[in-house]
C-alpha cells in the first residue's frame, strides 16, 4: 500500500507542477515586453552570423565587428545607453528564425535578405535595410568564362544552404535554360573549399559574400567575380511580429545613422551639433523635439547612436570600404550621392 | 486488494502521467506558436519546392513538391545506408576473421586498421574523404581512366549508362532463377534428411542465376547496351563528362567514411563471436570427420551468429542514423535536402524536424524488425 501513496503523491505533485507551469507561459502582449525584458536583462540579444567578415565577424578575442553588428550596437546605445551591452549569438542560416522567434534573440542582424515569404509568413518582421546586395558568380580566371551568358550545360555551381541564394540560381538557370548541378553546403567554409578543391566550376552567393570569401581561397588572384548581377537582395535586421514598439526602436535605430551621414552628423561632430541652424540635425541630436518618448525612450537616444556607433558612411567605411571588401559603395551610397539609401525623416 | 491489482495502478497512473506531460506540452507549443501568430499545418508539403538537388533517383527538380523533396531526401538516406551497411558488413567480418588469423601481419594489419578507424571522430573521417581524398583527384580533363568505359575526377565518378530493351523480360528470368534456387535447396535439405546424399547446391544455384537471365538474352528479346560518358567542353578550361552516369564524390566519401568507421565495430562483434564458439565443438566437428569449410559453415558459425548479431545490429542503426552527418558535405540526404532547405524555405520548423525525427525512427524500426527476424531464425532451436 505504501507504494501506492507515495505514486499518487508523486502524481499528484507533478500535475500541480505541469498546472504552475501552464499559467506562468504565453501571456498576453504588454506594450513592449522586449523592451522592458531587454532593460531587465541590462544587454540586447543579437542574432548575427557564424562569421561574415565586414558584416558579423569575431576577432581572436571574440569582439564582434561588422555593419550588421552595428545595428545590435545601435539599439543597445539608444535602449541602455551602452553601444557594448549585447549579446552575440552566432547562428547558422538554418538556425536563424527559430531563434528570433523562439525568443533566444531578439534582434536577428544577420545579412538576412527580405522576402515576401519571410516577412509575411513565418512570424517575423523586417524592420528596414543596412545593405543592398544581389547575387553573383565567382568562377576561375583561367575558366574563359567572362559573363554569366558563357554558363553551358553540365555546369556545377556551389553555394550555401538554406539560403535565398538556392532558389535564385534555379531562377537565372531556368530562364537561360542551362542544365546545372548544383552543390550546398551548411558552412560557407565547406562552400570555400570544395570550390578551391575544383568539386565546381563556379560558387554563387551574394556578392559581397563573394568578395569577403575569396579572401579565403588559396591563391585569391585567380579567381574573379563575374559582373552580373541575378537578385536582387536587401539585407537587414528583422524582429519578432507582435511587438509593434520594438519593431520601432530597431527601424529607427538604422535610420537614423542613414539619416545621421545625410545631414553630415557623425561620431565626432555629434554632440557639437545641438546648436546647430538645421532642426533636422537638431532633432537628431535630441535638441529639439520628442522622438524618444514614442516608444519611451529618453531624448538623446539618437545622439547615442551616432556618438557610440557612428553614422552609415562611418561604419560602411571601417568595415567594409576600408577591409577592401567592397571598396565601392555602388547602391549603398545615400540618394543625394547616386545611391538608393533612402530613409523617412525622423520627425 | 489483490496482489494482481496492486501491481496494476502504479502502472496505470505511470501512463496518465506520461499523457498528461504530452499533452501539456503540445498545449505549450500550441500557445506560444499561437501567441507568435505562426501557423502549425502540413499544407506546404504539396507547394512547389522551387529549389534544385544534384543526386536524385528518382525524377525532380525544382517545380516538384516539397513532399517530393522529401522522398528524394529519403531514398538518398537509404541509398548510402544500403551501401554503407553492405560494405561495412563485407569489411568488418573480413577484418573480424583477420585478427584471429595465424599470420601475424594479417593480424596485426587488421587489428591497427580498427584502432585507427574506430577511434576518429566519424565526421572527422568524412571530411578526410571528401575534402583530403578529393583534392589528390585529378581535374576532369585529366581524370583517371578505366579501359576508356569509366572515368574518375575531382567532380565524381562517371560509369557508363545502361539501356534496356524488354528489361522487364529480365527482372522475370531473375525472379524465376530465385525461386527455382528456393526449390533446389528445399529438395537438396529433403534427400540430406531422408537419404543422407549431398547434393551440391551452390553450384547448381550459381548455373541457374547464370543460365536463366542468359535465355532471356537469347530468346527473350532482351538487349543491352551501354552509353559511355563523353568529355565535353564547356569553356576554355571547364570539362565535364557527360551521357553516363554520375557517381557524386559527395556519396562516394560518405559511403566509405560510413563503411570504414562501422566496420571497426563489426570486425570486433565478430570476432567475439567466433572466440564464443567453444573449442570443444571444432575438435568435436573435427572428429566426426567434418571438413574445415564444414565446420566453419555448419557448427561455428550457426553459433557465432547468435553472439554476431544483436551488437552488429545496433551498427547497422548507428551507420544509418549516422548517415544524417552527411549535410556536412552536401549529400543531398534527409537531413540537409528536407531538414536543411526545404525547413528554411518554409520555416516550419516543428513539422520538418517531426517528420524528419519519425523518418528515422521508421527507418531504425524497419531495421530493428529485420534483424530480430533474422536473430530469431538464427537461434538456438529448443527442442
Amino acid at each position: 500500500m505504501k507504494s501506492i501513496k507515495t505514486w499518487i503523491l508523486v502524481v499528484l505533485a507533478s500535475s500541480l507542477l505541469v498546472a504552475c507551469g501552464q499559467s506562468g507561459g504565453g501571456s498576453g502582449s504588454k506594450k513592449s515586453k522586449t523592451l522592458d525584458n531587454t532593460k531587465k536583462a541590462g544587454f540586447v540579444k543579437c542574432g548575427v552570423s557564424q562569421g561574415l567578415p565586414g558584416f558579423s565577424n569575431a576577432d581572436a578575442s571574440g569582439n564582434w565587428t561588422g555593419i550588421d553588428v552595428d545595428v545590435c550596437r545601435a539599439v543597445a546605445a539608444a535602449v541602455l545607453g551602452d553601444a557594448d551591452k549585447v549579446k552575440y549569438t552566432p547562428l547558422s542560416a538554418k538556425e536563424r528564425f527559430t531563434a528570433l522567434i523562439s525568443g533566444e534573440i531578439d534582434v536577428l542582424s544577420r545579412n538576412t535578405t527580405w522576402t515576401l515569404s519571410r516577412d509575411a509568413d513565418i512570424g517575423l518582421t523586417f524592420v528596414g535595410v543596412n545593405f543592398y546586395d544581389g547575387q553573383g558568380f565567382m568562377v576561375r580566371k583561367n575558366s574563359g568564362i567572362n559573363s554569366v551568358n558563357d554558363f553551358k550545360d553540365g555546369i556545377s555551381a556551389c553555394t550555401n544552404t538554406g539560403t535565398t541564394t538556392e532558389l535564385n540560381m534555379r531562377d537565372f538557370f531556368n530562364s537561360k535554360n542551362i542544365k546545372y548541378e548544383p552543390i550546398a553546403f551548411e558552412k560557407a567554409d565547406e562552400v570555400v573549399q570544395a570550390y578551391d578543391a575544383g568539386r565546381c566550376d563556379t560558387y554563387t552567393t551574394d556578392k559581397s559574400g563573394l568578395a569577403a570569401q575569396r579572401t579565403k581561397l588559396s591563391a585569391p588572384d585567380d579567381h574573379k567575380v563575374l559582373p552580373e548581377t541575378i537578385s536582387k537582395e536587401p539585407l537587414g535586421p528583422v524582429v519578432r511580429q507582435g511587438d509593434s514598439v520594438w519593431e520601432d526602436i530597431v527601424r529607427w535605430s538604422l535610420n537614423v545613422m542613414i539619416e545621421a551621414e545625410e545631414y553630415g552628423v557623425n561620431s565626432s561632430n555629434a554632440s557639437s551639433l545641438k546648436d546647430s541652424e538645421n532642426p533636422a540635425i537638431k532633432r537628431l541630436v535630441g535638441a529639439e523635439g520628442e522622438l524618444g518618448a514614442a516608444f519611451g525612450l529618453d531624448n538623446e537616444w539618437s545622439l547615442r547612436i551616432i556618438e557610440q556607433v557612428g553614422n552609415y558612411g562611418e561604419i560602411y567605411k571601417k568595415h567594409i570600404a576600408d577591409t577592401n571588401i567592397l571598396p565601392n559603395r555602388g547602391p549603398n551610397q545615400l540618394w543625394t550621392k547616386g545611391g538608393i539609401l533612402y530613409v523617412p525623416p525622423a520627425r | 486488494m489483490s496482489n494482481k491489482k496492486k501491481d496494476l495502478i502504479p502502472q496505470v497512473l505511470t501512463v496518465l502521467f506520461i499523457i498528461l506531460v504530452i499533452i501539456y506540452f503540445t498545449i505549450n507549443a500550441q500557445n506560444n506558436m499561437g501567441n507568435r501568430g505562426i501557423s502549425f499545418g502540413f499544407g506546404f508539403l504539396s507547394q512547389e519546392s522551387s529549389f534544385d538537388i544534384a543526386f536524385s533517383l528518382i525524377d525532380y527538380d525544382g517545380s516538384y513538391s516539397y513532399a517530393r523533396a522529401f522522398l528524394v531526401g529519403l531514398l538518398n538516406t537509404i541509398l548510402v545506408s544500403v551501401i554503407g551497411i553492405f560494405f561495412a558488413t563485407i569489411l568488418g567480418v573480413t577484418v573480424g576473421i583477420s585478427r584471429l588469423s595465424q599470420n601475424y601481419l594479417i593480424a596485426k594489419a587488421a587489428e591497427w586498421y580498427v584502432e585507427i578507424f574506430r577511434n576518429i571522430p566519424l565526421i572527422l573521417q568524412i571530411f578526410f574523404w571528401y575534402f583530403a581524398a578529393l583534392r589528390a583527384l585529378p581535374l576532369t580533363i585529366d581524370s583517371i581512366n578505366f579501359y576508356d568505359i569509366s572515368f574518375l575526377n575531382v567532380k565524381g565518378w562517371y560509369i557508363p549508362r545502361f539501356i534496356w530493351t524488354n528489361f522487364s523480360t529480365f527482372v522475370y528470368s531473375i525472379i524465376t532463377a530465385a525461386i527455382l534456387i528456393i526449390l533446389v535447396s528445399r529438395y537438396s535439405r529433403k534427400q540430406r534428411d531422408e537419404f543422407g546424399k549431398q547434393i551440391p547446391v551452390f553450384y547448381i544455384s550459381l548455373a541457374i542465376l547464370f543460365i536463366l537471365p542468359f535465355l532471356s538474352f537469347l530468346i527473350g528479346g532482351v538487349t543491352l547496351s551501354f552509353k559511355i560518358p563523353e568529355l565535353t567542353q564547356l569553356s576554355k578550361t571547364i570539362y565535364v563528362y557527360q551521357g553516363g552516369v554520375t557517381i557524386i564524390p559527395e556519396l562516394i566519401s560518405l559511403a566509405l567514411a560510413l563503411s570504414m568507421y562501422t566496420a571497426t565495430f563489426i570486425a570486433e562483434n565478430v570476432r567475439a563471436g567466433i572466440l564464443g564458439v567453444n573449442k570443444g565443438q571444432k575438435e568435436a566437428a573435427a572428429s566426426i570427420g567434418l571438413t574445415r569449410g564444414q565446420i566453419l559453415k555448419l557448427v561455428v558459425m550457426p553459433q557465432a551468429l547468435r553472439i554476431i548479431i544483436p551488437p552488429t545490429t545496433n551498427q547497422y542503426l548507428n551507420l544509418t542514423k549516422n548517415s544524417s552527418l552527411a549535410a556536412a558535405i552536401a549529400y543531398p540526404d534527409i537531413v540537409l535536402v528536407f531538414a536543411g532547405t526545404a525547413l528554411m524555405q518554409t520555416g516550419r520548423a516543428i513539422e520538418i524536424i517531426s517528420i524528419t525525427m519519425l523518418t528515422y525512427l521508421s527507418l531504425s524500426l524497419s531495421i530493428s524488425v529485420f534483424m530480430n527476424w533474422y536473430n530469431k531464425k538464427m537461434a538456438i532451436k529448443e527442442k
